[in-house]
């Protein structure tokens, strides 16, 4: 396992400023969440981890060394990556989708495909040959996170991974990868507009927004000491969700 | 590298040979007469053992001195009036014209006119035999005076030419009611059921007798003498003697009487050029014509002929097709990589697109010569523009998330090519592979015009002889082919797409993903 770092990334879109002098750390096997609205900043930041996009200043660490000190595709194969939408290969069959970084790296491996489709609970006999229509949208998103594994790669990049989902989707998703880290060991940042979300899945939530980090720390520490008046509100609101569905249940 | 061998052989087997054993090249413009004089010249020259190659039909004036200049061509049946006036721009008395023009183009082309053949072919501006008795005509000035009420059909070389309806109009102050493009073979069938009241015939024409028209006399002697004669090209003059001295003999030998029957046993009668020429040959040569004989011709059965016809407008769409292929999908591959360049680009060959295929043709004549080469590069042309667009949309559109991810998780680029744009892309560029190949059948029919054969050769043919049969003896296969090729890459396009677009899969698909629906609960 491989940590992550960034260290004062800043990153503009024409006059927009995605990053302003953004840090961050992901040690080894850890997982952290970044939580924010769209046009926080969390893609952007998630995105020059595994150089789809050239930060206009400041550094990135994956493993030892600067990002920039690696070859983006070699890079690429170390950083497993989920997308919201999947971003499955419509043409190609699960398991293929699943073998597409091993055969990238000219290394099919049937059994790592195999293994790593029953770790997400996709058996290949039932499952492997099925194309991505052929699939629920949690099936998809389950071989999605199955393709990012197949390689074995160090760190995780996950860019709202079940935002396309229904809510029962979802939380049966978030049990399924909450089960797999955990086996794996790998280290995980995670992106997600669901404060709850990121207080299941990671132990340490980075609150992001407009670009710079709000606060960061675990959900006690934000429910408890909000260090500005949004992350009290982002707390409040997703506790009164939470209580307004404990509400009905009653 | 073997696509490039295999296009030389084809290329070979069409007809493109080495310079010295190069045969003689025979054409003739779209009419009766000169298919007949060209079929007289090409059956001679093979009776003295000179091979040879027959481009009849090959187009008007412009084109065949294009063509015969730059030796695509080596003979056709040429008149002295067209030559001073029409190429030459000069004008000379009656008497002096074939010694200024065979003077001039010996001087300026190298180009050699034999001795005349011996009859006049002028224009005969021909009316309705009740136009002339209603109006009082019998000279071309009657015609002026009366020209507000008509309607003149001309042919476009008449129209085109100097010494044709501008210089009519000038000297005798023609105003016609309207003026009506008309093809060479439709003038006398307009002006017999009224559709126009006068038209350019040719005084030689086997149907002005037919339909009892009335020619007009050239009262103020505009017109000036069309001898006939064979117009021989620079590199046959100076490098085959043999072939010369057989054209010789014809000089003289036809008089007007003579030629007027032929072109009745042609255009009213619908004999074969072939038999005709022959007949004629055997009429008029007394001089041995050595041990063959005259040959004729062997056309083999109506269907042979069209079968073969088939195969090399095949020929001629699958190569240019290929050709096509081979450049417009790495075009369009490298336009998308390159987007501010790509709209430009493909615009500039959609101009080409919008360019009439028979002026492209025309175009690819003093750069290619007549036959098969430029027939290809213009077909060639036509094919690029709609699968360059359809690789460059297709691999465009190609769903952007599955590209992203597979960059995000370390694909290199040619294999995000290979295994996700081009797949995902394959149906749209089939599509345009598709059209591409219609389009290409249809225009190869055009390519007849300038000599490269296929089945618009009987279309061609049958347009200069008014032979409605003998054009869709071409038409009708050639729509046959162009649905044919369409059924045949429609069946190949269903082959090619990918498993997960399949009809039977599509509804596999949404019964799996209902079926499959409660795995995904608790």
């Amino acid at each position: 396992m491989i940590p992550l770092s960034a260290r004062n990334v800043t990153h503009r879109f024409g006059a927009t400023t995605a990053l302003a002098d953004v840090s961050l750390d992901v040690p080894a096997g850890a997982a952290v969440a970044m939580v924010g609205e769209s046009g926080s900043g969390k893609t952007t930041l998630l995105r020059c981890f595994n150089r789809m996009i050239e930060p206009d200043s400041g550094d990135l660490f994956v493993g030892d060394g600067t990002v920039r000190s690696q070859d983006p595709i070699v890079l690429r194969r170390r950083l497993g990556y989920v997308q919201q939408h999947g971003g499955l290969l419509p043409h190609w069959t699960a398991a293929e989708n699943v073998g597409l970084v091993l055969r990238a790296m000219r290394r099919p491996d049937r059994d790592a495909v195999s293994a790593t489709m029953a770790l997400v609970g996709l058996p290949i006999e039932t499952f492997g040959s099925r194309f991505p229509r052929q699939l629920s949208g949690g099936e998809r998103q389950r071989v999605a996170l199955a393709r990012a594994l197949a390689g074995n790669p160090g760190a995780l990049l996950l860019d709202e991974p079940f935002g396309a989902l229904d809510a029962i989707s979802r939380a049966d998703l978030h049990d399924a990868f909450d089960r797999v880290r955990k086996r794996l060991g790998v280290t995980t940042l995670l992106v997600t507009h669901d404060l709850s979300e990121a207080a299941h899945l990671a132990t340490v939530i980075v609150v992001m927004r407009a670009g710079h980090v709000e606060q960061r720390g675990t959900i006690a520490d934000l429910r408890d000491a909000p260090a500005t008046p949004y992350v009290r509100e982002l707390v409040a609101r997703a506790l009164a969700k939470l209580e307004a569905l404990e509400g009905s249940s009653a | 590298m073997i696509a490039w061998a295999v296009t030389c052989r084809f290329l070979a087997a069409l007809g493109m040979t080495a310079v010295q054993d190069r045969p003689v090249i025979v054409a003739s413009k779209p009419f009766g007469e000169s298919y007949i004089l060209a079929e007289m010249f090409a059956q001679l020259l093979e009776a003295r053992g000179v091979r040879v190659e027959r481009r009849p039909g090959l187009g008007a004036t412009e084109i065949l001195f294009a063509a015969l200049r730059t030796n695509a061509i080596d003979v056709y049946p040429e008149y002295t009036g067209t030559g001073l006036v029409a190429i030459l721009h000069d004008t000379a008395s009656r008497d002096e014209v074939y010694r200024r023009v065979s003077q001039r183009f010996q001087q300026v082309y190298g180009i050699l006119w034999l001795a005349p053949l011996g009859f006049e072919n002028t224009y005969a501006i021909a009316v309705r035999s009740e136009t002339a008795a209603r109006y009082h005509l019998a000279t071309l000035s009657d015609l002026a005076r009366a020209s507000p009420q008509l309607r003149a059909g001309f042919t476009a070389d008449f129209t085109g030419r100097a010494d044709g309806l501008a210089g009519l109009t000038r000297v005798y102050g023609m105003r016609f009611r309207a003026v009506l493009p008309l093809a060479p073979a439709l003038k006398y069938q307009a002006l017999a059921s009224d559709g126009v009241d006068v038209i350019d015939g040719y005084s030689t024409d086997g149907l002005l007798a037919r339909y009892s028209l009335v020619t007009l006399r050239d009262d103020k002697g505009f017109f000036p003498p069309y001898d006939a004669a064979a117009l021989v090209g620079p590199r046959l003059a100076r490098e085959r003697p043999d072939a010369i001295a057989a054209l010789s003999l014809l000089s003289g030998r036809i008089d007007v009487m003579r030629m007027r029957a032929l072109n009745k046993r042609v255009e009213v009668d619908r004999e074969d050029v072939a038999t005709v020429a022959r007949d004629a040959l055997r009429e008029v040569i007394d001089a041995p014509l050595g041990g063959a004989g005259v040959a004729t011709r062997t056309r083999g059965r109506a269907v042979d002929r069209i079968g073969a016809l088939a195969a090399r407008h095949l020929l001629l769409v699958g190569i240019a097709l290929l050709a096509a292929i081979l450049v417009a999908v790495p075009l369009g591959l490298l336009l998308e990589r390159s987007r501010a360049a790509a709209e430009p680009a493909i615009g500039i060959l959609g101009i080409l697109q919008t360019i009439p295929s028979i002026a492209l043709l025309a175009f690819m004549i003093p750069l290619f010569g007549v036959g098969v080469v430029p027939a290809l590069v213009a077909l060639w042309l036509y094919a690029l523009y709609p699968i360059a667009r359809a690789t460059y949309t297709g691999v465009r559109n190609a769903d952007p998330e599955a590209v992203e991810a597979a960059e995000a998780l370390g694909t290199t680029a040619a294999q995000r090519l290979l295994w996700v744009r081009l797949p995902l892309a394959a149906p749209v560029i089939m599509a345009g592979v598709r059209t591409a190949a219609v389009i290409t059948v249809g225009a190869a029919t055009l390519a007849a015009f300038i000599g490269a054969g296929g089945l618009g050769e009987p279309i061609v043919e049958g347009l200069a002889l008014a032979d409605t049969r003998l054009i869709l003896s071409g038409a009708i296969p050639a729509a046959v082919l162009a649905l044919l090729v369409d059924g045949v890459l429609a069946l190949v396009e269903r082959r090619l797409q990918p498993a997960h677009l399949r009809s039977k899969r599509r509804q596999a698909a949404e019964f799996g993903a209902i079926s499959t629906r409660p795995s995904d609960r608790p």
